[in-house]
Parts: C-alpha cells; structure tokens; sequence
C-alpha cells in the first residue's frame, strides 16, 4: 500500500503539529506541573492528557477528507489505521528528539522548565520499560488510535468520544463532583470513587460502560439552529406556556443551586455571574453596535469605587457610610456619566482608533484611582478596605458567605440579560444592526448614530457599574490592581469565544472560560491550570478565530456572514446527497426495462 | 402676491453653495431647484462633485457657504437624522443595503424615523416589486444585484420621503435591469415623489427627467430642461459621446 502524496504531505503535517504542541507542553512546563495531579487512578495524569491529547486528534485529521458534493468519499479501511499510525510515530519521534536534546545538553538555563524530571516523566522510566521507544510508541499507539476511528460507523464514534468527554469531564472537575455528592449526602459514594483526587479506574470504566449505549445526537451550530426554528415554529399561546414553566423550571433550580454547590463552587460563579453581566454589557457596545472598546474595565472600576468610597467607613477622605442600597443607584449613575464622558470624545472614531483610545482612557481611569493626587480620596494602592456588604433584613450579604452573594450575582445576571435582550429587540437594537452594518447608510436612513453610540456605551457603563458595585460588596475592599487592562481583554475574550451579538454565547462563554479556567485574580474550577490561564487562554482565541470564528453560540446574523458559504452547501448537500444515497433503487428501476 | 405657493415652492433648492473637503473646494457656487413631481438628473464625469452635492443636501457634510432649502426652510447644520425627517431619503451608490441582516429588517430600517405601524408601507413596497416577497427573509447580501437594487429603493421608500435621491442608480447593473430600473424611477414618480438623480449615464437620465443640470470640477455649467439637454450641442459632445 502505497500513500499519495496528498495524503503523505497530510501526515506529514498533522505528526508536526501533534510532534511541536508536545514538546512545547512539555518545554513550557505544564507537563510536569500537571504530573502531580492524577486524574484516573493510578494510570492517567493531567499531565500526560495535557500532552497527548493533540495526538489521537492528529491521527484521526491526516485521514479526514471533508465530504464534497458529486465525489463519492473515498473508501475507508487500512489506509486510515496506517495514515494514523505515521501520524503518531512522526509526532513521537519528534517528542524523542526533543527527549534526546534535553538529556544530553543542559537547557534549563533558558528553559526552565525542561528539567531531569521531565525526561524522567516523558520517557515513562518510573512506570514503563522501554525508555525512549515508550517514547515513541505511546504517540503511534494513540495516533493508530485517531486514524482507526474513521473506521467506526459514525453513531459509534460519536458514543466512544461522548463517553469517553464525560468520564474525563467528571475525573478533571473531581472537586465539584465530590462537593455535590457531599451536599445530597452520597459523601460514601465520593469517598469511593475518588482517590487523590482522581477517579478509580474501575469507576471510570463503569462511567464509560454506562455512558456508552446512550445515543449521541450531533451537535453544533446546525443543532442550535434547529433548537430555535423548533422553538420559533411552536403557536405563541404553546410558546409562552412553555416560558412561564421554564421560568418557573430555572427559578427553582437557580434558588436550590447555592445549596447545592456549597460555597467554594458558589465563590467561582459568583465569579462566572460578574464577568456575565460585564460581558453582556460589553457585547452591547462591541457585539451589537460594533464598537471595540479595550477599556470597559473603566466602568466596573467606577462602580466599585463609587460603592466603596459611598459605604465603607474607612473611606479616607468622605464616607457617608451609606447601605449599599443607597450607593448602588449612584453608582450606576456614576458609570453612566462616566460612559458619557469617555464616550463622547471618542464616539467619532471608528474601529482600530476607537479601540486604542479607549484602551487609553482605560488605564487612566486605573492609573487615576492608583495615583498619588487622588489617594486622598481613593486610598491609592492601598484601596478602600471594609466594605460592609449588602445589608438584608437583619443579616449582612458579603464575601464571606458566596452563597448569597450568588443569588445577588443570578439576580444581577437576569436583570442584564432580560436589559440586552429587549434592548436588542427594540427599535435602538435595530439601529445598533444597521450602525454596525455601515454607519454612512444607518444615518441616511435617519439613525442619529452619535446618539446611539453613545446609548451603547452609556448601557454597557451601567451594566459594568452595577458589576462592580457587586464587586466591591462581594470583595470588602477595592484595589486599583482588580481593574486592570487584563480584565478588559478577558471580558473580550469571553464575548469572542462565547458568541458575539448573542446573550448564550456570551453565557457560555463566561461559564467556559471564568467558570473553568479561571478569570484575571479569579480561580476557576481547574485551579490547576492558573499559572497557564493565559496562555489557554490565548491558544483558545486563536484556535476559535480560525476554526469558529462565530463563537461557541453564534449570533444568527454572524454565522451568517462568516459561514454564507458553507450554509449554502449544507443546504445543497442536504437536498443532493440524499439522492445520491437512495441511487440503489432508482438504479433498479431504469434497469427493468433492460431485463 | 409674490409670496410662492404651496404648489410652487421647491421642494429642494440650494443657493449658492460652496462645500469643502478640508482645504479642498470641492463644490463652486452650486445652486439647484427641484419643484414637486419632478424628476431632476445630475450628470457630469468622475470627481465633478456629483456625490458631494447629495452629501450636502443630506447633511453628511455641511457647506461652507450658501443655503440648502428644504420645503421652505433652512437646513444647514441639521444632523442628517433632522433632515432625513423632513422626507428626504436616499438609495446610495453601489446600494449599500446592510447586508447581514435579512431584506425584511433592511427594509424596516428604511422606516427607522416613523413611529407606528409600517406593514402598510411593506406591503406597497411588496406590490412594487412582487419579487422580494419570497426573499423577506434572506441575508441581503445574497440577492443578486437587480433584487439588492429592488431593496435599496425600497428601504428609502419605506421612509415615505417626499424627495428621493438616487445615487448612480444605474451603476453595475446588467442594461436590461438598467432600463427597469428608470421605468421603476418613473413610476415612483408618478406616484408622486420628487426625485434627484445622480447619474452618468446622461443619455438615460435624461430620457426620463424633466431637468438636468451638469457639473463640472463642483461648479454647474450648464442647466436645461432635459430635452434640451440632449440636443445641446456642447452637451452632445462632452457627455452623449457624440461627434457631429
């Protein structure tokens, strides 16, 4: 059997990628932080996951062949489990080379990650024996693995790789699994499935066995957008019943959640829920009326100053040691002047220049509260200390009980949504479409586009202050180190990933990136993975700009523009494939007459 | 006695305007007067201010000097939306439709400034140009060129304007959508909108407007009724492609 040379520049490729994100996981360090955390017990750590996964992934892609109208796809077999097999042993290969450099020469003292240890771990010299051919054969192993996947009737696969997600999703997120059988008082349960941290083998097989007849739909955009055409296609009367049960459905589980989680799951989304109502307000301002703006920060700083300086008794220069209720409408009002006043000059701009002004104003609304000249009134680095939380009734809502700070973040959150969606849905939302759409047109058509610029900025202020405003009472205290340009590029990042133009996307987003990985001083469920945040962080807004650009839940509009293309084939191929399919019979029956 | 009546009065006259893009001066003393029911052509070459003059009118960029008249009243200095109110809209150039959004929503864009039920106007756009109807709901930018051309005109009509400018309504499209289109122009007409044409196909602006007037490097050199226009004999020359 021989290979063409598409398919061998193809392996050739992919064994590179698989060959480079290895040794670059392994160069940087994460290899070997990751080790100490078992995810399976005894056999799998997050380490070696972190550094084979692109593998299997590699050998299945050097055999994917995208499926094109009127060419029959190529028959699958050998050639497959072949392609995949050279796909891992390229890539081991180059994870040897790179095993062989870092033995014999001394690099640390530019990589220090690249350690004694490290060897040890990539050459398995603890667990396996072999050495470096263990090197080599656990990547063709696992790339044999990818390749032979295409050999599996489709359902198959997408059961083993479901399977397969959430037996690794419940070892990775072994904190918030053990915390919530504790809550519903199954800790025996969790005490036996769990060890170090990590899921016993034998759970994990079960997991596995008893995930695996579940039938696995397809998901993806297409899904999405079936799930809303089914919605949208329901009589009204049917559809607003359904809402009200929903409704009643999520505020249930949204007042029984806190509970549930317990509180070092209710700090992280708590966490989650901020970031949410800043991202939706950010996607007004970027995702709706298509301005860039890099320095939102600005106005959850502001809110959480105005709250702090409004309510703390150790406000330097004026504190009325207001309630937080009391300071909560003057902060938002704050963030909306400040909206107002950063908006206003900058307005005029468009795209690129926009973006660097209000990076601009940004870090100096930060450097303002940091500066000497104001600490009088802001406290400087020291910030502003005890904050006294949110009364209620007789109790005291703050920091230090998550749970209810949750259920201010969830109500907070619904509150954001539901200003977005019917802002998005209202007769400014449109002119927001059309501002973003072609700003010389939207004013010919008679949208006062300083005007609604400035209305997007001015919503995105107040959404950020309230933000912050919950900020300050859920902290106890502000620093000027909490508002920095980083916070700005991860609410970003959020709304990119997640979706822009669309409240789920912005959700999901949010519940991904801060939820799991963890926001800027913010952990995530992965604590682990803090020290490589940004750097996943980064991969991940590479990957998706390449390979989803839309997001995760994509706004209609965008899916449309970005993947015009593709939805037409889709369109055509579901009506032209079909036939195709069915030839047997239509072909037996123009072979009657020959008969 | 003098005062002009209702009837009379221009529905958009400019006097003597000069407008400049920073230091450049790019439109000369320009004055023009369009009366009710008429339909009025622009002509001229490349670069001879053509656009500019629409911009001006719109108030996208504001004149140096001189005074642009809508029904009676001043409006330099308005914002475009202010004016775009006093029922003047445009089909720009190239037809610029938004094109991610569905034709339904370009349209409703198009009756942006009135408050109120608009179904009416979208089903007497619907009648003008049946072929949208099964369109309403795809992207904009997937029509072809004569149907995004239908759309452009309809979105300004939604406005309900009782001045349409038409920004090189001819341009990149097909001759046989060329001449559907004036016809559309002039049943637009008919139904009693005035329309400003800003066109270098001169021989067909002229064909169906009532006057012209023809720019040159930002100043009017020359200003007729249309059929006089085309048998102007420097006309003929400079922008009939004509040589005697």
């Amino acid at each position: 059997m021989t290979l063409t040379t598409r398919e061998a520049r193809k392996t050739l490729r992919w064994s590179v990628i698989a060959g480079l994100v290895m040794v670059f996981t392994s160069a940087v360090g994460m290899m070997e932080s990751f080790d100490d955390r078992l995810i399976i017990y005894p056999v799998l750590s997050l380490g070696y996951l972190m550094l084979f996964w692109i593998v299997p992934l590699a050998g299945f892609q050097a055999t994917h062949l995208p499926r094109l109208e009127g060419i029959e796809p190529p028959g699958k077999g050998l050639s497959n489990v072949l392609i995949g097999a050279l796909t891992g042993l390229g890539a081991g290969v180059i994870l040897a080379v790179f095993v062989v450099v870092a033995d014999r020469f001394d690099l640390r003292e530019v990589f220090v990650s690249i350690s004694p240890r490290l060897v040890r771990l990539l050459t398995f010299e603890d667990t396996l024996p072999g050495g470096l051919l263990a090197t080599v054969l656990i990547p063709t192993l696992l790339g044999t693995a990818g390749g032979a996947f295409h050999l599996l009737r489709d359902n198959l696969g997408r059961r083993l790789v479901l399977a397969l997600e959430w037996v690794l999703v419940v070892a990775i997120l072994e904190g918030v699994v053990a915390q919530i059988l504790r809550q519903i008082r199954l800790d025996a349960l969790g005490e036996r499935i769990y060890t170090q941290r990590a899921l016993e083998w034998f759970a994990a097989v079960a997991l596995f066995l008893a995930i695996l007849p579940i039938p696995a739909s397809r998901t993806g955009t297409n899904q999405v957008e079936r799930i809303r055409q089914r919605l949208f296609s329901i009589d009204p009367a049917q559809r607003i019943r359904n809402s009200v049960v929903s409704a009643v459905v999520i505020l249930v589980f949204l007042i029984l959640l806190p509970q549930l989680l317990g509180s070092l799951l209710s700090e992280v989304l708590a966490n989650v829920g901020l970031f949410l109502i800043m991202g939706l307000g950010l996607n007004i301002v970027v995702g709706l009326a298509g301005m860039l703006d890099l320095g939102y920060v600005a106005f959850f700083a502001v809110g959480a100053y105005t709250v702090a300086v409004l309510t703390s008794s150790l406000s330097p220069r004026f504190a009325p040691e207001l309630s937080w209720w009391l300071a909560l409408p003057v902060a938002l009002l704050v963030s909306a002047l400040s909206g107002v006043m950063i908006g206003t000059p900058v307005i005029r701009m468009r795209g690129d220049y926009l973006a660097i002004v209000t990076l601009g104003f940004g870090e100096i609304i930060r450097i303002l509260f940091l500066s000497d000249w104001l600490s009088p009134i802001f406290g400087g680095a020291q910030g502003i200390l005890d904050i006294p939380g949110i009364p209620l009734g007789v109790t005291r809502v703050s920091g230090i009980s998550p749970e209810s700070i949750l259920y201010f973040a969830f109500a907070f959150v619904l509150i954001a949504a539901w200003v977005s969606w019917s802002l998005q849905h209202s007769r400014i939302g449109r002119a927001w479409n059309a501002l973003r759409e072609d700003e010389t047109v939207a004013a010919a058509m008679g949208v006062n586009t300083v005007r609604a610029k400035l209305d997007a900025f001015i919503v995105g202020a107040i959404l950020a202050g309230g933000a912050g405003a919950l900020f300050a009472a859920k902290l106890g205290s502000v620093f000027p180190s909490s508002f920095e340009l980083l916070v700005s590029i991860i609410i970003l990042v959020v709304v990119i990933v997640g979706g822009m133009g669309n409240i789920v996307g912005v959700a999901v987003g949010a519940v991904v990136l801060i939820g799991i990985l963890g926001g800027p001083n913010v952990p995530g469920l992965m604590a682990e993975f803090a020290e490589f945040k940004l750097l996943i962080y980064g991969a991940l807004l590479i990957f998706m700009m390449l390979r989803r650009p839309e997001g995760l839940i994509p706004a209609r509009a965008r899916y449309r523009e970005l993947h015009a293309d593709e939805a037409d084939q889709d369109a055509w191929l579901d009506k032209s494939i079909h036939p195709i399919q069915s030839r047997p019979s239509s072909s037996e029956t123009t072979a009657e007459p020959d008969c | 006695m003098s005062e002009p009546t209702p009837i009379d009065q221009p529905v958009l006259e400019l006097r003597n305007v000069h407008t400049h893009y920073g230091p450049v001066h790019v439109l000369k003393e320009v004055s023009l007067e369009i009366r009710p029911g008429q339909i009025v052509c622009l002509l001229g070459g490349n670069a001879s201010g053509k656009t500019t003059t629409l911009k001006t009118i719109l108030g996208m960029v504001s004149p140096t000097s001189g005074e642009v008249v809508i029904g009676g009243r001043i409006v330099n200095g308005l914002p475009t939306a202010e004016i775009v109110k006093l029922g003047v809209s445009m089909v720009p150039e190239n037809r610029r439709l938004f094109n991610r959004m569905t034709v339904k929503e370009n349209l409703e864009i198009g009756a942006y400034l009135r408050s109120g039920d608009t179904s009416e106007d979208l089903d007497r756009i619907l009648k003008l140009f049946p072929v949208l109807e099964q369109r309403l709901t795809q992207r904009a930018g997937t029509l072809s060129g004569g149907e995004q051309q239908m759309v452009a005109v309809g979105r300004a009509l939604m406005a309900q304007p009782k001045l349409l400018l038409m920004d090189e309504p001819s341009m990149g499209l097909a001759p046989i959508l060329v001449t559907q289109n004036f016809e559309i122009i002039q049943q637009i007409n008919q139904a009693g909108t005035t329309v400003l044409m800003v066109e270098q196909n001169a021989r067909l602006a002229l064909s169906i407007a009532d006057y012209g007037y023809v720019l040159q490097t930002g100043r009017i050199v020359l200003n007729d009724t249309a059929q006089k226009l085309a048998t102007n004999p420097e006309m003929r020359r400079a922008y009939l492609g004509e040589v005697d």
